[in-house]
């Protein structure tokens, strides 16, 4: 393994000057693979000021003394770097004319979604009429945002227009070095969204990336910056709960979340990306850096995550628990099924005093799914009377699956308290049997036990994602029982 | 005639429980099933209601002059067979309202109508409530978790009154109950009572037959029917216990 990444490694930095190039600006696309001049075409490309590319650089170099961590249990393909496109200006996708010429699996599963006709329509490419038109919805919502002061627009158009604020807070919580995939995501992001909710601001709606119709393909290595400063609350939702047949297979995003002395940020997300085939074929790997701090006293950061798309997931939103009193927390159902993996948990750090966390995670595997929960509490030994609650559980649906669970906890101090509760349950014939009788077919039965299994997540969600969220965590577990 | 039971044999992990069940049920009557532990009485009406665990081996089940291996666990109950458990179910996170919205709908799509507005449903589901005497704040806990004994044999009646069920198999419903409850699940049981349909008690006490009155009382012993009579046949069992069947059969 290590030798061929060593391999792998000096092919790629001898072949970087071999193949060097000089990319023509006009062109909407980058040829295949990385090396500083692609970065620094990226970086032209979107008219970026010096630091930017100066940034990008850096963490290039970094990204290439360093290896692909393996300590996931995680199994997989090596991926190869060199065999992907960094940039593609945003792809005009074919325009249909009806909904007769879309793939009729994915209207199915809009329609079981609930999704309504206009929406169908609007999500898969075909044109729609003007009364529709995302972008006058998308006006008359941010007169509402700036009118408060909120700044809610793509990345790119924040280093444009915001660039203090990006230099000021950006990598300031997931710097390049942190790890493998940040250190690429930092190097060759093309785009994301940020948020800046000013002080004493109570943003009054839930923010969401369905509003941001303009970086939908761009997802593949997507940057999101969050700042909320004193006393400002937010509740923002990532993700689109339709089905995205992106073929994209490497996606590495960074979100960072920064709250200030008592402000709230409740992030949430669902995500369904591609799981791949009944076989295992395709799919999305979903190598994600999610990390928010709790800078002020009395500050908190909510994740809230439903996970049920992806081959592979290695995620881990994470809470450093600064300030005093601040409070992390940490919702998570994840899906897998088929051959889906999924390595995901969270950290919380606790800094300072009487911090608290709560880490309620729900796994549930079908198929030869594999699913693992991997969390650290570390409670430093400053971070007198703190406290952490976590509890793991795992739902086995079937004998093919496995369910793993590793904790690792730190406490240096004698103040705080931490409690880890784990279970593992299997949904029982005696269940289905009683939900049959009432004259619920098995399918529904499933989906509603395991609802009710990952109800105490679900409620945590904004009321449309949960609704929602509910009908995916059915859907995606069709078929998963004989 | 509703059911119609010849020669069952029903055997699981290859032990056979149900050794030849003969049993006739008619529109209007009420049958209590009465025999000492494990010889059979769940088994029998697991396999009317379709539990796949048991394989049957020989024999017939007709309902409504259908054979009823045809039909699905969920097809039997939206032909209206309920089974009230002996020992219900724990659905932690599923709250009782909507188990039943699923359960009532899911129904009412098989009989090709829309799904019941919410509102309608509530109250229906109050007036249910009111029948059984159930806690109002009952129905928004997780289904049977953390019930009391009683609380679960309640929650039994109260689905069987939201469903309306043609043939309802009540599993000793009445073990657990105090003397209150045991008048209250009989009442609920008597108005619902009608011509066209019937019921199947399950019980080991006479007590429930004082409220319940059955039309036929029959003895399980050993996978099978081994004696039938009216409701003095209960009296006599409450008086003698089952040692002289035993003898009898044997
Ligand atoms: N899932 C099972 N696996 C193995 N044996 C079973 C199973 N279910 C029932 N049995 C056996 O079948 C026999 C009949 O059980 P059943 O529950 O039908 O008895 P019963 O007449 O209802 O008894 P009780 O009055 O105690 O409720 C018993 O010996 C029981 O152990
Ligand atoms: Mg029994």
């Amino acid at each position: 393994m290590e030798s061929e990444t060593n391999k792998f490694l000096d092919e790629f930095t001898q072949s970087e000057y071999k193949y060097g190039f000089v990319t023509d600006i006009e062109s909407d696309m980058a040829p295949k693979g990385l090396n500083e001049d692609i970065i620094r075409f990226i970086s032209a490309k979107k008219n970026e000021p010096e630091f930017m590319l100066e940034f990008r650089l850096k963490a290039y170099r970094y990204w290439l003394t360093m290896k692909q961590p393996n300590w996931a249990h995680l199994k997989f393909p090596q991926i190869n770097f060199q065999d992907i496109i960094y940039y593609a200006a945003p792809k005009q996708k074919k325009t249909l004319t009806s909904l007769d010429e879309v793939d009729p699996e994915l209207l199915d599963t809009f329609k079981k979604l609930g999704i309504s006709l206009e929406e169908q329509k609007k999500l898969s490419g075909v044109a729609v009429d003007a009364v529709m038109d995302s972008v006058s919805v998308k006006t008359t919502f941010s007169e509402t945002l700036s009118k408060l002061g909120i700044i809610f627009c793509s990345f790119s158009e924040a280093v444009q227009k915001h660039p203090e604020l990006v230099r000021q807070y950006m990598a300031t919580v997931v710097p390049y070095t942190d790890n493998f995939f940040a250190a690429l995501n930092s190097a060759v992001f093309t785009d994301g969204s940020f948020c800046y909710i000013p002080k004493g601001v109570r943003c009054p709606v839930e923010l969401s990336t369905y509003f941001r119709i303009n970086a939908a393909n761009t997802g593949q290595f997507e940057r999101t910056l969050i700042i909320a400063e004193e006393g400002a609350y937010v509740s923002y939702m990532e993700g689109c709960t339709a089905p995205q047949r992106d073929e994209n297979q490497l996606h590495a995003a960074i979100v960072e979340i920064i709250a200030l002395k008592d402000a709230e940020v409740k992030y949430s997300t669902v995500q369904n990306w591609y799981p791949g085939n009944k076989n295992g074929v395709g799919g999305i790997f979903n190598f994600v850096t999610k990390r928010g701090i709790c800078k002020g006293s009395n500050s908190k950061i909510s994740w809230t995550q439903v996970e049920t798309g992806s081959a592979i997931t290695w995620k881990y939103p994470s809470c450093i628990l600064l300030g005093d009193n601040s409070v992390g927390e940490f919702y998570s159902v994840a899906v897998v099924n088929n051959y889906q993996q999924a390595d995901t948990g969270t950290k919380m750090q606790h800094l300072g005093r009487n911090t608290k966390s709560t880490v309620i995670s729900k796994g549930i595997s079908a198929g030869m799914g594999q699913n693992s929960y991997r969390g650290l509490v570390r409670i430093n030994k400053n971070a007198v009377n703190s406290r952490n609650y976590s509890q793991c559980d795992s739902l086995l649906l079937g004998d093919k699956c496995g369910a793993h669970t590793y904790p690792y906890i730190q406490v240096e101090n004698k103040s705080s308290i931490v409690e880890h509760e784990a279970t593992t349950s299997k949904i029982s014939e005696d269940q289905l049997f009683y939900c049959q009788q009432r004259g619920i077919d098995k399918e529904s039965a499933i989906g509603l036990i395991v609802n009710g299994y990952a109800k105490e997540v679900l409620k945590k969600l904004p009321m449309e994602f949960a609704v929602e969220a509910q009908k995916l965590l059915s859907i995606s577990l069709e078929g998963s029982v004989g | 005639m509703l059911l119609s039971i010849k020669n069952l044999h029903a055997s699981i992990n290859g032990k056979e429980i149900l050794k030849g069940i003969n049993l006739e049920v008619n529109e209007g009557e009420v049958h209590a099933i009465m025999g000492p532990n494990g010889t059979g009485k769940s088994t029998l009406a697991s396999v009317i209601a379709g539990r796949e665990v048991f394989d049957v081996t020989e024999g017939e089940i007709k309902y409504k002059g259908k054979n009823l291996f045809k039909l699905s666990v969920e097809e039997r109950s939206r032909e209206g067979i309920f089974l009230g458990f002996q020992y219900p179910v724990e659905i932690p996170g599923v709250s009782i309202t909507n188990f039943m919205r699923t359960a009532v709908n899911e129904q009412r799509k098989y009989r090709g109508l829309d799904p019941l507005p919410a509102g309608e449903f509530l109250k229906m589901m109050e007036e249910k409530k009111k029948l059984v005497e159930i806690q109002s704040n009952l129905t928004n806990r997780s289904v049977n978790e953390g019930f009391s004994g009683g609380e679960k044999k309640k929650n039994e009646i109260f689905q069987m009154a939201i469903l309306q069920p043609t043939l309802a198999i009540l599993d000793e419903t009445d073990s657990g109950l105090d003397i209150d409850a045991l008048r209250i699940v009989a009442n609920g049981v008597n108005t619902l009572r009608t011509k066209e349909n019937a019921f199947v008690v399950i019980t080991h006490y006479q007590r429930l037959l004082d409220y319940i009155v059955p039309d036929y009382v029959h003895v399980l012993f050993e996978g099978k029917i081994v004696k039938s009579g009216f409701k003095e046949l209960a009296i006599e069992l409450e008086e003698k216990g089952y040692d002289w069947i035993k003898k009898e059969f044997e």
